[in-house]
Protein backbone atom coordinates (compact mmCIF):
# COMPACT_ATOMS: atom_id res chain seq x y z
CA UNK A 1 0.00 0.00 0.00
CA UNK A 2 2.59 2.54 0.53
CA UNK A 3 4.72 1.65 -2.28
CA UNK A 4 1.49 2.98 -3.95
CA UNK A 5 0.42 5.69 -1.77
CA UNK A 6 4.06 7.39 -1.47
CA UNK A 7 4.34 8.76 -4.69
CA UNK A 8 0.70 9.83 -5.13
CA UNK A 9 0.86 11.51 -2.23
CA UNK A 10 4.26 13.13 -2.45
CA UNK A 11 3.42 14.38 -5.82
CA UNK A 12 0.25 16.13 -5.33
CA UNK A 13 1.48 17.45 -2.23
CA UNK A 14 4.77 18.47 -4.38
CA UNK A 15 2.23 20.30 -6.81
CA UNK A 16 -0.42 21.82 -3.94
CA UNK A 17 2.27 23.42 -2.08
CA UNK A 18 3.85 25.07 -5.04
CA UNK A 19 -0.08 26.32 -6.48
CA UNK A 20 -0.02 27.96 -2.69
CA UNK A 21 2.89 29.43 -3.01
CA UNK A 22 2.28 30.48 -6.65
CA UNK A 23 -1.03 32.16 -5.74
CA UNK A 24 0.31 33.49 -2.65
CA UNK A 25 3.29 35.23 -5.12
CA UNK A 26 0.36 36.24 -7.42
CA UNK A 27 -1.25 38.26 -5.09
CA UNK A 28 2.13 39.91 -3.44
CA UNK A 29 3.96 40.51 -6.65
CA UNK A 30 0.83 41.78 -8.49
CA UNK A 31 1.66 44.45 -11.22
CA UNK A 32 -0.87 47.03 -11.25
CA UNK A 33 -1.35 47.27 -15.48
CA UNK A 34 -3.06 50.22 -16.98
CA UNK A 35 -6.45 48.99 -18.17
CA UNK A 36 -6.57 51.45 -21.34
CA UNK A 37 -3.60 49.00 -22.55
CA UNK A 38 -5.87 45.88 -22.85
CA UNK A 39 -8.53 48.53 -24.83
CA UNK A 40 -6.13 50.34 -26.64
CA UNK A 41 -4.81 46.93 -28.06
CA UNK A 42 -8.33 45.71 -29.37
CA UNK A 43 -8.61 48.82 -31.58
CA UNK A 44 -5.05 48.10 -32.71
CA UNK A 45 -5.27 45.88 -36.47
CA UNK A 46 -3.58 43.28 -34.38
CA UNK A 47 -1.62 42.07 -37.28
CA UNK A 48 1.62 42.43 -35.50
CA UNK A 49 3.11 43.82 -39.02
CA UNK A 50 5.78 45.84 -36.85
CA UNK A 51 5.51 48.93 -39.04
CA UNK A 52 5.47 51.33 -35.92
CA UNK A 53 9.29 49.70 -35.14
CA UNK A 54 7.43 48.24 -32.27
CA UNK A 55 7.95 43.87 -31.11
CA UNK A 56 4.12 43.71 -31.93
CA UNK A 57 0.62 45.19 -31.67
CA UNK A 58 1.05 44.43 -27.68
CA UNK A 59 4.16 46.39 -26.88
CA UNK A 60 3.37 49.49 -29.23
CA UNK A 61 0.16 49.68 -27.04
CA UNK A 62 1.64 49.76 -24.18
CA UNK A 63 4.22 52.26 -25.44
CA UNK A 64 1.21 54.90 -26.34
CA UNK A 65 -0.30 54.94 -23.55
CA UNK A 66 3.02 55.37 -22.08
CA UNK A 67 3.17 58.28 -24.44
CA UNK A 68 6.72 57.07 -25.47
CA UNK A 69 5.57 57.11 -29.41
CA UNK A 70 3.35 58.74 -31.60
CA UNK A 71 -0.28 56.90 -32.11
CA UNK A 72 0.73 57.80 -35.72
CA UNK A 73 3.44 55.87 -36.18
CA UNK A 74 0.97 52.58 -36.57
CA UNK A 75 0.23 52.82 -40.11
CA UNK A 76 -2.15 49.71 -40.23
CA UNK A 77 -4.47 51.95 -38.16
CA UNK A 78 -7.54 52.73 -39.79
CA UNK A 79 -8.46 56.47 -39.52
CA UNK A 80 -11.59 55.43 -37.18
CA UNK A 81 -9.58 53.63 -35.02
CA UNK A 82 -6.93 56.52 -34.61
CA UNK A 83 -9.18 58.61 -33.82
CA UNK A 84 -10.83 56.28 -31.49
CA UNK A 85 -7.96 55.52 -29.55
CA UNK A 86 -7.10 59.23 -29.55
CA UNK A 87 -10.28 59.95 -27.73
CA UNK A 88 -9.57 57.48 -25.37
CA UNK A 89 -6.32 58.39 -24.36
CA UNK A 90 -7.49 62.02 -24.67
CA UNK A 91 -4.27 63.22 -27.32
CA UNK A 92 -4.49 64.90 -30.04
CA UNK A 93 -4.02 63.09 -33.34
CA UNK A 94 -1.73 65.03 -35.82
CA UNK A 95 -3.21 65.33 -39.16
CA UNK A 96 -1.33 63.05 -41.36
CA UNK A 97 -1.99 62.29 -44.93
CA UNK A 98 -4.10 58.80 -46.07
CA UNK A 99 -1.36 57.36 -48.46
CA UNK A 100 -1.80 54.01 -50.61
CA UNK A 101 0.89 51.73 -51.83
CA UNK A 102 1.32 52.02 -55.77
CA UNK A 103 3.59 49.76 -58.30
CA UNK A 104 5.38 51.97 -60.74
CA UNK A 105 4.86 50.00 -63.77
CA UNK A 106 2.74 48.15 -65.72
CA UNK A 107 5.15 46.08 -68.53
CA UNK A 108 3.67 42.71 -67.90
CA UNK A 109 3.39 40.99 -70.96
CA UNK A 110 4.41 43.82 -73.07
CA UNK A 111 8.07 44.11 -71.36
CA UNK A 112 9.94 41.84 -73.37
CA UNK A 113 11.61 39.00 -71.63
CA UNK A 114 15.30 38.05 -71.48
CA UNK A 115 15.03 34.61 -71.43
CA UNK A 116 12.62 31.62 -70.21
CA UNK A 117 13.13 31.78 -66.41
CA UNK A 118 11.92 28.47 -64.76
CA UNK A 119 13.12 28.74 -61.50
CA UNK A 120 11.62 29.39 -58.22
CA UNK A 121 8.58 31.34 -58.41
CA UNK A 122 9.83 34.26 -56.39
CA UNK A 123 10.65 37.40 -58.02
CA UNK A 124 13.69 37.27 -55.28
CA UNK A 125 15.18 34.35 -56.52
CA UNK A 126 14.54 35.26 -60.44
CA UNK A 127 15.86 39.16 -59.41
CA UNK A 128 19.44 37.43 -58.62
CA UNK A 129 19.48 35.21 -61.63
CA UNK A 130 21.61 37.29 -64.36
CA UNK A 131 19.72 40.56 -63.42
CA UNK A 132 16.23 39.28 -63.68
CA UNK A 133 14.19 37.76 -66.88
CA UNK A 134 13.26 40.91 -68.46
CA UNK A 135 14.94 42.79 -70.46
CA UNK A 136 13.97 46.21 -68.47
CA UNK A 137 16.32 46.34 -65.50
CA UNK A 138 13.40 48.42 -63.78
CA UNK A 139 10.32 45.94 -64.99
CA UNK A 140 8.04 44.03 -62.70
CA UNK A 141 9.37 40.38 -62.45
CA UNK A 142 5.70 39.49 -61.55
CA UNK A 143 6.28 36.77 -59.30
CA UNK A 144 4.47 38.03 -56.42
CA UNK A 145 6.89 38.59 -53.55
CA UNK A 146 4.58 41.64 -52.49
CA UNK A 147 1.34 39.42 -52.33
CA UNK A 148 2.75 37.32 -50.13
CA UNK A 149 4.35 40.10 -48.38
CA UNK A 150 0.92 41.93 -47.67
CA UNK A 151 -0.57 41.34 -44.17
CA UNK A 152 -3.74 42.64 -45.24
CA UNK A 153 -4.31 40.90 -48.17
CA UNK A 154 -4.65 44.02 -50.23
CA UNK A 155 -2.75 42.32 -52.94
CA UNK A 156 -3.84 40.22 -56.11
CA UNK A 157 -1.84 39.52 -59.15
CA UNK A 158 -3.31 40.22 -62.38
CA UNK A 159 -3.53 37.57 -65.21
CA UNK A 160 -1.08 39.75 -66.71
CA UNK A 161 1.36 38.94 -63.65
CA UNK A 162 1.04 42.65 -62.06
CA UNK A 163 0.53 42.86 -58.40
CA UNK A 164 -3.07 45.30 -58.31
CA UNK A 165 -3.01 46.79 -55.05
CA UNK A 166 -6.53 47.42 -53.58
CA UNK A 167 -6.65 51.23 -52.66
CA UNK A 168 -9.34 50.23 -49.67
CA UNK A 169 -7.54 47.61 -48.29
CA UNK A 170 -4.26 48.55 -48.31
CA UNK A 171 -2.72 50.14 -44.98
CA UNK A 172 0.16 51.84 -46.38
CA UNK A 173 2.13 49.96 -43.47
CA UNK A 174 5.28 49.50 -46.29
CA UNK A 175 5.70 45.40 -46.54
CA UNK A 176 5.63 45.05 -49.64
CA UNK A 177 7.92 47.91 -50.51
CA UNK A 178 10.59 46.02 -48.50
CA UNK A 179 9.49 42.69 -50.44
CA UNK A 180 9.92 44.34 -54.16
CA UNK A 181 13.73 44.07 -54.87
CA UNK A 182 13.36 46.52 -57.89
CA UNK A 183 11.81 49.45 -55.55
CA UNK A 184 8.90 49.42 -57.71
CA UNK A 185 6.19 50.06 -55.07
CA UNK A 186 6.03 53.37 -53.80
CA UNK A 187 3.22 55.61 -51.48
CA UNK A 188 1.20 58.15 -53.06
CA UNK A 189 -1.24 59.91 -51.45
CA UNK A 190 -4.53 58.38 -51.09
CA UNK A 191 -6.55 61.95 -52.94
CA UNK A 192 -4.27 61.76 -55.64
CA UNK A 193 -5.69 60.52 -58.86
CA UNK A 194 -2.41 60.29 -61.59
CA UNK A 195 0.70 58.42 -61.45
CA UNK A 196 3.91 57.15 -63.41
CA UNK A 197 3.16 53.96 -63.90
CA UNK A 198 7.28 53.38 -65.21
CA UNK A 199 9.66 53.62 -63.16
CA UNK A 200 12.94 52.93 -66.11
CA UNK A 201 15.47 55.45 -65.89
CA UNK A 202 17.28 54.20 -68.85
CA UNK A 203 17.51 56.52 -71.88
CA UNK A 204 14.71 56.60 -74.24
CA UNK A 205 16.86 54.82 -77.03
CA UNK A 206 16.85 51.37 -74.90
CA UNK A 207 13.50 51.78 -73.22
CA UNK A 208 11.69 51.65 -77.27
CA UNK A 209 13.42 48.81 -78.09
CA UNK A 210 12.74 46.67 -74.36
CA UNK A 211 9.13 47.74 -73.10
CA UNK A 212 6.47 49.45 -75.30
CA UNK A 213 5.00 51.00 -72.32
CA UNK A 214 8.19 52.69 -70.80
CA UNK A 215 8.80 56.39 -69.93
CA UNK A 216 10.60 57.52 -73.19
CA UNK A 217 11.07 60.76 -71.02
CA UNK A 218 9.75 63.25 -74.16
CA UNK A 219 8.31 65.63 -71.26
CA UNK A 220 5.18 66.52 -73.05
CA UNK A 221 3.98 65.82 -69.62
CA UNK A 222 6.13 68.50 -68.65
CA UNK A 223 5.32 70.99 -70.95
CA UNK A 224 1.39 70.48 -70.40
CA UNK A 225 0.94 70.43 -66.44
CA UNK A 226 -0.27 73.99 -65.44
CA UNK A 227 0.62 73.11 -61.76
CA UNK A 228 4.24 72.78 -62.66
CA UNK A 229 4.15 69.40 -60.71
CA UNK A 230 5.67 66.80 -63.25
CA UNK A 231 9.71 67.29 -63.61
CA UNK A 232 11.61 64.39 -65.79
CA UNK A 233 14.73 64.27 -63.87
CA UNK A 234 17.23 61.13 -65.23
CA UNK A 235 14.98 59.82 -68.19
CA UNK A 236 12.00 59.60 -66.09
CA UNK A 237 8.92 61.75 -65.69
CA UNK A 238 7.84 62.46 -61.52
CA UNK A 239 4.79 63.76 -59.82
CA UNK A 240 5.20 66.36 -57.12
CA UNK A 241 2.12 65.87 -54.87
CA UNK A 242 2.28 68.79 -52.93
CA UNK A 243 1.39 70.56 -56.16
CA UNK A 244 -0.60 68.27 -58.23
CA UNK A 245 -4.25 69.28 -58.86
CA UNK A 246 -5.39 65.72 -60.28
CA UNK A 247 -6.45 67.89 -63.59
CA UNK A 248 -5.51 64.77 -65.68
CA UNK A 249 -3.76 66.82 -68.72
CA UNK A 250 -0.56 64.37 -68.57
CA UNK A 251 -2.86 61.71 -68.97
CA UNK A 252 -3.95 62.87 -72.44
CA UNK A 253 -0.50 64.44 -73.51
CA UNK A 254 1.65 61.14 -72.36
CA UNK A 255 2.25 59.33 -76.12
CA UNK A 256 2.50 56.05 -74.30
CA UNK A 257 -0.14 56.10 -71.75
CA UNK A 258 2.29 55.75 -68.83
CA UNK A 259 0.66 58.63 -67.04
CA UNK A 260 -2.52 56.61 -65.44
CA UNK A 261 -5.18 57.17 -63.10
CA UNK A 262 -4.50 55.67 -59.94
CA UNK A 263 -7.53 54.31 -59.15
CA UNK A 264 -8.79 53.46 -62.41
CA UNK A 265 -5.49 51.06 -62.77
CA UNK A 266 -5.83 50.73 -66.78
CA UNK A 267 -8.05 48.36 -68.38
CA UNK A 268 -10.84 45.96 -66.49
CA UNK A 269 -8.82 43.02 -67.73
CA UNK A 270 -5.76 44.23 -65.62
CA UNK A 271 -7.80 44.43 -62.46
CA UNK A 272 -9.26 40.95 -62.44
CA UNK A 273 -7.41 38.65 -60.13
CA UNK A 274 -5.78 35.79 -61.64
CA UNK A 275 -6.99 31.84 -60.98
CA UNK B 1 36.37 18.61 0.99
CA UNK B 2 38.47 16.75 -1.32
CA UNK B 3 40.27 19.38 -3.60
CA UNK B 4 40.40 17.65 -6.65
CA UNK B 5 37.20 16.97 -6.77
CA UNK B 6 36.78 20.59 -5.96
CA UNK B 7 38.69 21.32 -8.97
CA UNK B 8 37.59 19.20 -11.59
CA UNK B 9 34.13 20.71 -10.78
CA UNK B 10 35.06 24.22 -11.11
CA UNK B 11 36.79 23.50 -15.07
CA UNK B 12 34.66 20.62 -15.49
CA UNK B 13 31.68 22.59 -15.71
CA UNK B 14 33.17 25.22 -17.14
CA UNK B 15 35.42 24.31 -19.81
CA UNK B 16 35.49 20.99 -20.54
CA UNK B 17 32.14 19.82 -20.18
CA UNK B 18 29.98 22.96 -21.03
CA UNK B 19 26.33 22.63 -20.78
CA UNK B 20 25.82 24.41 -24.22
CA UNK B 21 29.29 23.47 -26.11
CA UNK B 22 29.67 20.61 -25.19
CA UNK B 23 26.61 18.75 -23.76
CA UNK B 24 24.17 21.07 -26.07
CA UNK B 25 22.27 21.58 -23.82
CA UNK B 26 20.13 25.01 -23.68
CA UNK B 27 20.42 25.73 -26.92
CA UNK B 28 17.47 27.74 -27.60
CA UNK B 29 18.33 31.02 -24.91
CA UNK B 30 22.00 30.58 -26.56
CA UNK B 31 20.67 31.30 -29.95
CA UNK B 32 17.96 33.85 -29.23
CA UNK B 33 19.62 35.80 -26.25
CA UNK B 34 23.17 36.37 -27.72
CA UNK B 35 22.52 39.27 -30.44
CA UNK B 36 23.82 41.55 -27.65
CA UNK B 37 26.81 41.31 -25.04
CA UNK B 38 24.06 43.05 -22.44
CA UNK B 39 21.37 40.77 -22.43
CA UNK B 40 23.80 38.27 -22.98
CA UNK B 41 25.22 39.02 -19.83
CA UNK B 42 21.54 39.55 -17.51
CA UNK B 43 20.36 35.88 -19.36
CA UNK B 44 23.62 34.43 -18.39
CA UNK B 45 23.00 36.04 -14.45
CA UNK B 46 19.41 34.54 -14.65
CA UNK B 47 20.79 31.80 -15.43
CA UNK B 48 23.41 31.23 -12.77
CA UNK B 49 20.76 32.27 -10.29
CA UNK B 50 18.27 29.69 -11.00
CA UNK B 51 20.60 27.06 -11.66
CA UNK B 52 22.51 27.87 -7.80
CA UNK B 53 18.74 27.66 -6.16
CA UNK B 54 17.50 24.76 -8.20
CA UNK B 55 20.28 22.80 -6.97
CA UNK B 56 19.09 23.63 -3.44
CA UNK B 57 15.44 22.94 -3.98
CA UNK B 58 16.48 19.67 -5.64
CA UNK B 59 18.86 18.76 -2.83
CA UNK B 60 16.61 18.91 -0.12
CA UNK B 61 13.50 17.46 -2.29
CA UNK B 62 15.89 13.98 -3.53
CA UNK B 63 17.25 13.56 0.59
CA UNK B 64 14.37 14.52 2.47
CA UNK B 65 11.07 13.31 -0.04
CA UNK B 66 12.53 10.81 -2.64
CA UNK B 67 15.32 9.27 -0.66
CA UNK B 68 13.07 8.25 2.53
CA UNK B 69 10.01 6.97 0.54
CA UNK B 70 12.07 5.54 -2.28
CA UNK B 71 10.88 7.00 -4.91
CA UNK B 72 13.86 7.97 -6.36
CA UNK B 73 12.26 7.09 -10.13
CA UNK B 74 10.34 10.25 -9.52
CA UNK B 75 12.83 12.60 -9.64
CA UNK B 76 12.40 13.97 -13.06
CA UNK B 77 8.64 14.92 -12.61
CA UNK B 78 8.94 16.29 -9.31
CA UNK B 79 12.47 18.12 -10.15
CA UNK B 80 10.51 19.45 -13.52
CA UNK B 81 7.76 20.29 -10.92
CA UNK B 82 10.11 22.65 -8.50
CA UNK B 83 11.99 24.01 -11.75
CA UNK B 84 8.91 25.11 -13.68
CA UNK B 85 7.13 26.40 -10.19
CA UNK B 86 10.60 28.16 -9.16
CA UNK B 87 10.67 30.12 -12.32
CA UNK B 88 7.74 31.05 -12.06
CA UNK B 89 8.07 32.67 -8.61
CA UNK B 90 11.33 34.45 -9.41
CA UNK B 91 9.31 35.74 -12.85
CA UNK B 92 6.92 37.08 -11.12
CA UNK B 93 9.55 38.57 -8.63
CA UNK B 94 11.27 40.11 -10.89
CA UNK B 95 8.65 41.69 -12.86
CA UNK B 96 7.81 43.54 -9.49
CA UNK B 97 11.26 44.97 -8.79
CA UNK B 98 13.16 45.30 -12.17
CA UNK B 99 10.81 45.90 -15.04
CA UNK B 100 13.56 46.77 -17.47
CA UNK B 101 15.35 43.12 -16.63
CA UNK B 102 11.81 41.73 -17.22
CA UNK B 103 11.68 43.40 -20.50
CA UNK B 104 15.24 42.46 -21.61
CA UNK B 105 15.05 39.22 -21.11
CA UNK B 106 11.50 39.38 -22.39
CA UNK B 107 10.12 35.68 -24.10
CA UNK B 108 13.25 33.89 -22.66
CA UNK B 109 13.03 34.12 -18.69
CA UNK B 110 9.50 31.76 -19.31
CA UNK B 111 12.01 29.63 -21.32
CA UNK B 112 13.82 29.14 -18.60
CA UNK B 113 11.18 27.49 -16.84
CA UNK B 114 11.52 24.16 -19.35
CA UNK B 115 14.91 24.92 -20.28
CA UNK B 116 17.28 21.41 -20.27
CA UNK B 117 20.19 22.88 -18.80
CA UNK B 118 18.42 23.96 -15.91
CA UNK B 119 17.41 20.56 -15.59
CA UNK B 120 20.35 18.82 -16.82
CA UNK B 121 22.35 20.13 -13.74
CA UNK B 122 20.08 18.99 -11.43
CA UNK B 123 19.76 15.38 -12.64
CA UNK B 124 23.98 15.63 -13.01
CA UNK B 125 23.93 16.37 -9.51
CA UNK B 126 22.42 13.66 -8.54
CA UNK B 127 24.07 11.38 -10.55
CA UNK B 128 27.30 12.27 -9.84
CA UNK B 129 26.81 13.03 -5.85
CA UNK B 130 23.59 11.43 -4.02
CA UNK B 131 22.61 8.15 -6.08
CA UNK B 132 22.77 5.19 -4.31
CA UNK B 133 22.30 3.86 -0.92
CA UNK B 134 24.28 6.88 0.91
CA UNK B 135 24.95 10.82 -0.12
CA UNK B 136 28.52 11.32 -0.30
CA UNK B 137 29.75 13.49 2.43
CA UNK B 138 29.33 17.51 1.96
CA UNK B 139 27.32 16.47 -1.10
CA UNK B 140 25.25 19.71 -0.38
CA UNK B 141 28.22 21.99 -1.17
CA UNK B 142 29.16 20.18 -4.15
CA UNK B 143 25.70 20.13 -5.52
CA UNK B 144 26.21 24.14 -4.88
CA UNK B 145 29.31 24.08 -6.87
CA UNK B 146 28.29 22.23 -9.41
CA UNK B 147 25.45 24.49 -10.02
CA UNK B 148 26.93 27.69 -9.76
CA UNK B 149 29.75 26.43 -12.10
CA UNK B 150 27.32 25.30 -14.70
CA UNK B 151 25.86 28.61 -14.77
CA UNK B 152 29.17 29.73 -14.68
CA UNK B 153 29.94 27.72 -18.01
CA UNK B 154 26.51 29.02 -19.65
CA UNK B 155 27.31 32.54 -19.45
CA UNK B 156 30.48 32.27 -20.19
CA UNK B 157 29.56 30.60 -23.33
CA UNK B 158 27.01 33.33 -23.95
CA UNK B 159 29.05 36.22 -23.64
CA UNK B 160 31.63 34.84 -26.27
CA UNK B 161 28.94 34.54 -28.75
CA UNK B 162 27.46 37.82 -27.88
CA UNK B 163 31.00 38.86 -28.42
CA UNK B 164 31.11 37.19 -31.81
CA UNK B 165 28.06 38.25 -33.07
CA UNK B 166 28.37 41.70 -32.14
CA UNK B 167 31.52 41.90 -34.76
CA UNK B 168 29.21 39.63 -37.13
CA UNK B 169 27.17 42.43 -37.76
CA UNK B 170 29.63 44.56 -39.06
CA UNK B 171 31.14 41.96 -41.46
CA UNK B 172 30.00 41.28 -44.95
CA UNK B 173 27.93 37.88 -44.62
CA UNK B 174 27.14 36.56 -47.54
CA UNK B 175 23.23 37.73 -47.88
CA UNK B 176 21.74 34.02 -47.41
CA UNK B 177 23.80 33.31 -44.48
CA UNK B 178 22.75 36.66 -42.24
CA UNK B 179 21.48 36.54 -39.56
CA UNK B 180 20.51 32.89 -37.52
CA UNK B 181 22.48 30.75 -40.58
CA UNK B 182 25.75 32.33 -40.01
CA UNK B 183 25.28 32.56 -35.74
CA UNK B 184 24.71 28.62 -36.01
CA UNK B 185 27.85 28.06 -38.17
CA UNK B 186 29.80 30.00 -35.33
CA UNK B 187 28.26 27.94 -32.53
CA UNK B 188 29.74 24.51 -34.02
CA UNK B 189 33.04 26.01 -34.47
CA UNK B 190 32.81 27.39 -30.79
CA UNK B 191 31.62 24.18 -29.96
CA UNK B 192 34.92 22.19 -31.88
CA UNK B 193 37.62 24.49 -30.26
CA UNK B 194 35.98 23.40 -26.94
CA UNK B 195 35.97 19.84 -27.82
CA UNK B 196 39.94 20.61 -27.21
CA UNK B 197 39.46 20.63 -23.54
CA UNK B 198 38.50 17.22 -23.49
CA UNK B 199 42.05 16.31 -23.43
CA UNK B 200 42.48 17.65 -19.82
CA UNK B 201 42.55 14.88 -17.32
CA UNK B 202 42.23 15.37 -13.32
Amino acid sequence: MTQFLAPVLTLTGLGIFFALVLSWASKKFAVAQDPRIAQVLEKLPGANCGACGMAGCARFAESVVKGEVALESCKACSQEAHSEIAQLLGIELAKTEKKIALLHCHGGEKAKEKFEYKGIEQCQAAAQLMGGNKLCSYACLGFGDCMRACPFGAITMSKEGLPVIDKELCTACGKCIQACPRNLIKLIPYKAEVYVGCASRDPAKTVAKICSVGCIACKKCEKVCPADAIKVVENLAIIDYDKCTSCGKCLEACPRKIIKRSHGLGSDSERKPAG
Amino acid sequence: MDLSLFLSIIIGNIFINNFILFKFLGLCPFIGVSKKTGPALSMGCAVIFVMVLSSIITWLIYNFLLVPFQIEYLRTISFILVIASFVQLVEMIILKTNPTLYRVLGVYLPLITTNCAVLGVTVLNVNMFLKGEYAMPNSFFYTLLQGFCAGLGFMLAMLLMSGIRERLELMNVPESLKGIPVAFIVASLMALAFMGFAGFKF
